[in-house]
């Protein structure tokens, strides 16, 4: 069991310009409100609060807040110095929060994934319509924001690897390869989730690939699990969860956001309506990896981690029986 | 039979403990031992095409693209890149190439080599593409240590390697050196840098024949025996070759080098050759290379006479001339808009329509003009062309795929602008409750959207309260109803009744394999009198009779079908009344009369039942009967001779080809999965009419109809039952059952080609899967015949199955031997039909999926398929008593039967 979104959660604390620089970077020049990630730093008890209430709610996995932890991401705001703080100090705070889980049951053990997100660049597709030969990044550059944010987290505590919302294979690639050769110089053996976004209803990658040949791109790498999040809600995330159980030699993950956002740029599935399709999926037995993304909460994940936990006990019972 | 001494016969894969290997573009592909053959595009290498060349040295991109989706668009499956040449930038052009594929989704569907001799360019390529790709090559060539570190570098990346027989010494060139090579590269490989061994692919090196050189004579020879023993001795590994370098003696004489092209891949591939860089458009088919030809190149390729080279030569002279290279011509990429739209809506390209249809879009006041305007226009070009038999049904579907293309394109700026757009007029269609049968249906369908009606299409399986709900709701201007099986002909029936009761007087359209006008004039036409029913042939009609039927000629039309209908009536009578028919005591008095005697009955190989799961389907391929897909397609002529017919030759030939490589597709990929389960039990005839079989569990009987038809000559009145000894004659016979299906799994695909608008596709789809159940049905029966059953030995030619020249007889219930339908329920249920196969039927007693086929087995010599023709109330009345029905239902199911 995953947990849920953390920007929902943040949302929820109303936070001001001071809470984005309390303590580290009160005279950036820029204004910094937004970028949460460096809410580990600043507030880290305002993200552990966020991960416990998660771990409450039954979450075996939390993810860490370091989506958008790379110097390519954090270039936006002028911070990329502070790229490996985030990873590292992301890492810790939600290693506190686990241990102080585990320490409790030590029969419900609970695990950090290190986030690693796509960033705002893309190594397949060019930002200038009228040059498609164009690209504003490079595999290498990639690759060195790859290797700083994969250390911190490993450094941090991290038990897992977490390439979420992957649209372009591209990027997915240069973070697997970091990945690599940062496991190969501490001399670690971190498990690898890999989670893809399919963005419409054509069923592909922003960058065109269906969800078997995103499979085949990444399956090099040795992973713990595949799996497909964000984008769109459970429901239209099926056939390509089907395509990845049924191709995939690894686990499938779904973390899906609460539907599709409506108007007004909320999230409307309930924790009732998206546990119902989650159960779905574990009729099914679509996947082995479930959570949420935007939109859903620790309530969602409640619901979820309910069902998950009555699928277990089923699953034991037969292997019993 | 394999040239290696150590082998026998054409290689057969036997790694299956080891995963595929996979590759991906935009798209996977899917390397497995049904693929037979990998054609890797050759032209985007600056070594090869002298064209490409120029292009990426003149930085002319745009071009350079073009010839790879020319090779893609021709078939090929990989796409080999190289930009070695000391004139050009390898790397940055590389780097710049593959970039610009990355924004062509027709070209990065399929995976890139990346082909270099330079490791900087390799790694460059790597880093560029998204997909799992090929690395063209590694060798051993600088040394061991070198070859780790690269190999090691690759896997990072996620790629497949090509591995050229090369070490420290130099090229492998012997058979012996090329297996030590390529052994000693795979070692390494696969205990020192885990690479995946299906990742791997060997490249042995084509070397030149025919040079004149005493030691090139087994330059080929050695390829075909080393590619075989890499195969049987290296696990998971492919071989692939550059296949023109084996020809580069006869530069200039396309006709031997095309010929030396097959021939080499002919021998290469029947020896585990499964990937090779070809030009497609430089290859002969084997079976049409002149025999002397022919000849002459084998004794060169396999080293078979001393003098080999010299006859070769002295040959070639006497041949020469017509290249096949076939050319994409785009000059009409230099014509006005609206002669490009209309030649890509004629040709069927989707290659350039949106940025056309953007074109025009950007041309006009409101986006909805460009459908009214430029694509009407072309479609219209469409339409006289189909009316007029220049153009056939396939290439209409594809005329509609691009349409569609060009209007999902424009959707968003159509809803945007908000003002609607005006069509010809509404249809909705739909398969009536109980049946599932929908590729006639979704062929009106396209051709009617062609011609711009607004199709509303409700699928299969409809009830006719949502068909009329659905009619009132969008005030439809006319209703098309289609069907299969017998049992819908009443529920159209029941159709038009309820449109009458609700006082409709929109057209009724009739169509389908078992409807007829007959059927419709006398069955139909009179319960629905305000509105007019018409009874619709075939796809290319439903245009006229549509238009006709929307136009203001519609009341002299309406008037004509009347008279018409009114004459098929008055005929109908007339020969009702010439017909007279016997009582069913007196037909059952002259009934088929066998001589029953023990030597005529064989005792089974299997009683009771056996199920086939995932059922191969390249066995099957081979059992497809091809006249009737060519039906499907509106393209009446019999298979082969449609291939070589004046008029359909050519598009059927497409079609044809489109068939092959679908199919290629459906088996390398398991889009369907095949399924059947057979039983055979002992039986004898009871009461005449009816067959009890004994099962483990007891008896089941299934009840037969008899031909009560008085005869002038002398012939019997038959019934199935006629073919089975009766229980009087104190001899144990045997009846089998069946159901196959070959469309399991087939709605996700399907769903797919929705997706993507292409009724081509899907229809293609559908009549593959089709004839595939078919296919099985045949095989099956055969294997009954001679394993299952055993009473056959002879193998039977293709041909002699098509046309059912063998003993033994297969009908399904609900066709003309046994017409009833509800005897279908009882085979499935003795052969657990449902659970075995996921076939299932529907209230009117269709199978589900469509592509299955169900029937009995029937092995007496005398056996034969024969219609039951128009029966009886008597044998109405004797069937409802014996089965448990009431007259008025068994009435209902055999109307089809009745007057």
């Amino acid at each position: 069991m995953l947990d849920g979104a953390m920007g929902t959660m943040i949302q929820r604390y109303k936070l001001t310009e001071e809470d984005f620089r309390a303590g580290w970077f009160e005279d950036h020049p820029s204004p910094l409100k937004g970028n949460n990630d460096l809410l580990v730093l600043t507030r880290p008890e305002i993200i552990r609060e966020i991960h416990e209430a998660y771990l409450e709610a039954g979450a075996d996995i939390i993810e860490t807040n370091t989506f958008s932890g790379t110097t390519i991401a954090q270039a936006d705001y002028g911070l990329q110095k502070a790229a490996y703080d985030i990873n590292y100090y992301g890492a810790k705070v939600a290693r506190e929060a686990c241990d102080k889980f585990t320490a409790q049951d030590p029969s419900k053990p609970r695990f950090v994934a290190g986030s690693i997100g796509p960033t705002n660049m893309t190594l397949s597709i060019s930002p200038d319509v009228n040059d498609p030969g164009y690209r504003a990044i490079t595999f290498d550059q990639l690759v060195t924001a790859y290797k700083e944010q994969t250390k911190g987290l490993i450094e941090g505590g991290s038990d897992i690897l977490l390439v979420e919302t992957v649209f372009d294979t591209l990027n997915a690639k240069a973070a697997l390869f970091a990945i690599n050769e940062v496991q190969e110089e501490l001399g670690t053996d971190l498990p690898i989730m890999v989670s893809g976004t399919i963005t419409d209803a054509s069923g592909r990658t922003l960058s065109g690939q269906t969800a078997e040949a995103f499979l085949i791109s990444v399956e090099h790498a040795n992973l713990l699990s595949i799996g497909l999040n964000c984008a769109l809600g459970a429901n239209a995330l099926r056939p390509y969860l089907q395509v990845l159980k049924n191709k995939a030699p690894f686990f499938v993950s779904a973390h899906p956001n609460a539907g599709l956002p409506n108007e007004m740029g909320e999230y409307d599935e309930t924790p009732d309506i998206m546990g119902k399709q989650i159960k779905n999926f574990l009729d099914e037995g679509l996947v082995n990896i479930v959570g949420g993304c935007c939109g859903t909460t620790p309530e969602h994940i409640r619901a979820m981690a309910e069902l998950v936990s009555e699928k277990n006990k089923e699953h034991r019972s037969q292997i019993t029986d | 039979m394999s040239l290696h001494p150590d082998y026998k016969g054409k290689y057969e894969y036997k790694w299956h403990h080891l995963p595929y290997l996979h590759l991906s573009g935009l798209e996977p592909l899917i390397i497995t031992p049904e693929s037979n053959f990998v054609n890797v595009g050759e032209r985007t290498n600056v070594a090869g095409s002298r064209k490409f060349l120029r292009l990426i040295k003149d930085e002319q991109f745009e071009e350079a693209l073009d010839i790879a989706r020319d090779q893609v668009e021709g078939g090929a499956q990989i796409i080999d890149i190289n930009m070695d040449d000391g004139l050009i930038d390898g790397k940055s052009s590389m780097v710049k190439f593959l970039n610009l594929i990355a924004a062509e989704p027709d070209i990065a569907r399929v995976p890139v080599m990346i082909d270099s001799s330079k490791w900087e360019i390799i790694e460059a390529g790597l880093q560029c593409v998204q997909g799992k790709s090929v690395v063209n090559s590694i060798s051993l060539k600088e040394g061991e240590e070198k070859f780790i570190e690269q190999a090691k570098k690759i896997k990072q990346y996620g790629a497949a390697i090509i591995v050229m027989a090369f070490d420290e010494e130099g090229q492998a060139d012997t058979y012996e050196k090329r297996i030590q090579m390529c052994e000693r590269s795979y070692r390494i490989l696969v205990d020192k840098v885990k690479f995946p061994p299906q990742d791997i692919i060997f490249d042995p090196n084509v070397f030149p024949v025919a040079t004149g050189m005493d030691e090139h004579r087994k330059n080929a020879l050695d390829f075909f025996l080393a590619t075989r023993w890499i195969r049987e001795n290296l696990p998971g590994a492919h071989v692939s070759g550059g296949i023109s370098n084996v020809s580069f003696s006869f530069r200039g004489n396309d006709v031997v080098r095309e010929a030396m092209h097959s021939a080499f891949l002919y021998h290469a591939i029947n020896e585990g050759l499964d990937m090779g860089i070809v030009n497609p458009n430089m290859l002969e088919v084997y079976d049409d290379i002149p025999k002397d030809l022919l000849e002459h190149v084998e004794d060169v390729l396999l080293d078979r006479r001393d003098d080999a080279t010299e006859r070769l030569l002295a040959f070639a002279e006497t041949v020469s001339g017509d290249a096949k290279e076939k050319k994409v011509d785009h000059e009409w990429r230099n014509q006005s808009l609206q002669e490009r739209i209309t030649h890509a809506l004629v040709k069927g390209i989707t290659e350039f329509i949106d940025e056309d249809v953007e074109e025009a879009r950007q041309s006009v006041e409101k986006p909805i003009q460009v459908i009214e305007g430029h694509l009407m226009n072309g479609m219209n070009v469409v339409g006289d062309l189909f009316g007029s038999g220049k153009m056939f049904l396939p290439q209409v579907v594809k005329s509609a795929r691009v349409m569609k293309k060009a209007v999902a394109y424009l959707l968003p700026y159509i809803e945007a602008d908000k003002s609607g757009g005006q069509s010809n007029g509404k249809i909705l269609l739909a398969t009536v409750k109980g049946d599932v049968h929908d590729i006639g249906k979704n062929i009106v369908g396209v051709v009617l959207g062609c011609n711009n009606y607004e199709i509303i299409d409700l699928g299969v399986m409809v009830p006719a309260d949502k068909i009329l709900d659905e009619a009132q709701k969008h005030n439809v201007d006319v209703i098309g109803l289609s069907g299969l099986i017998t049992p819908s002909l009443d529920e159209m029936v029941h159709v038009a009744k309820e449109m009458e009761k609700l006082g409709m007087d929109i057209p009724l359209l009739i169509g389908g394999a078992t409807t007829s006008k007959v059927h419709t004039a006398v069955k139909i036409d009179q319960n629905y009198t305000k509105g007019q029913t018409v009874y619709v042939l075939d796809a290319s009609r439903s245009v006229t009779v549509v238009g006709s039927l929307l136009s203001k000629e519609k009341d002299n039309f309406v008037s004509d079908v009347r008279a018409d209908y009114k004459k098929v009536r008055e005929n109908y009578a007339k020969k009702k009344d010439f017909k007279s028919y016997l009582t069913l005591d007196e037909a059952r008095a002259n009934k088929y009369k066998i001589n029953w005697i023990p030597e005529d009955i064989t005792q089974p190989n299997l009683i009771g039942t056996k199920v086939f799961e995932d059922y191969s389907l390249s066995e099957l391929r081979d059992y497809i009967d091809w006249t009737p897909f060519f039906y499907t397609w509106e393209l009446r002529k019999k298979y082969p001779e449609i291939l070589s017919d004046e008029q359909l030759g050519a598009e059927a030939t497409k079609l044809f080809n489109d068939a092959q490589q679908m199919l290629d597709q459906i088996i390398a990929e398991k889009w369907i999965e095949a399924r059947a389960v057979i039983g055979i039990w002992p039986a004898n005839t009871i009461n005449d009419d009816d067959i009890e079989i004994q099962l483990e569990r007891g008896t089941h009987v299934t009840y037969g109809m008899r031909q009560q038809l008085k005869k002038s000559d002398a012939a019997d009145n038959i019934c199935l039952s006629d073919f089975v000894a009766p229980k009087d004659s104190g001899l144990q016979d045997f009846i089998g059952g069946f159901v196959v299906t070959a469309g399991i799994g087939i709605e996700k695909k399907l769903a797919e080609f929705e997706a993507d608008h292409d009724d081509y596709k899907s229809i293609m789809l559908k009549a593959l899967a089709d004839r595939l159940a078919e296919a099985f049905a045949e095989r099956m029966h055969e294997r009954v015949r001679q394993e299952f059953w055993g009473y056959e030995s002879t193998n039977y030619s293709k041909d002699d199955l098509i046309k059912e020249q063998y003993r033994g007889i297969r009908p399904a219930p609900g066709y003309p031997a046994n017409p009833d339908h509800t005897e279908k329920p009882g085979l499935f249920e003795i052969l657990d039909a449902t659970n075995a196969t996921g076939v299932s039927l529907t209230e009117s007693f269709a199978m589900q999926p469509a592509a299955s086929v169900s029937g009995w087995y029937f092995a007496h010599p005398a056996a034969k398929y024969f219609g039951v023709g128009k029966i009886q109330m008597d044998q109405v009345e004797s069937l409802a008593k014996r089965k448990g029905y009431s007259v008025e239902e068994m009435s209902k199911w055999l109307s089809p039967n009745l007057d």
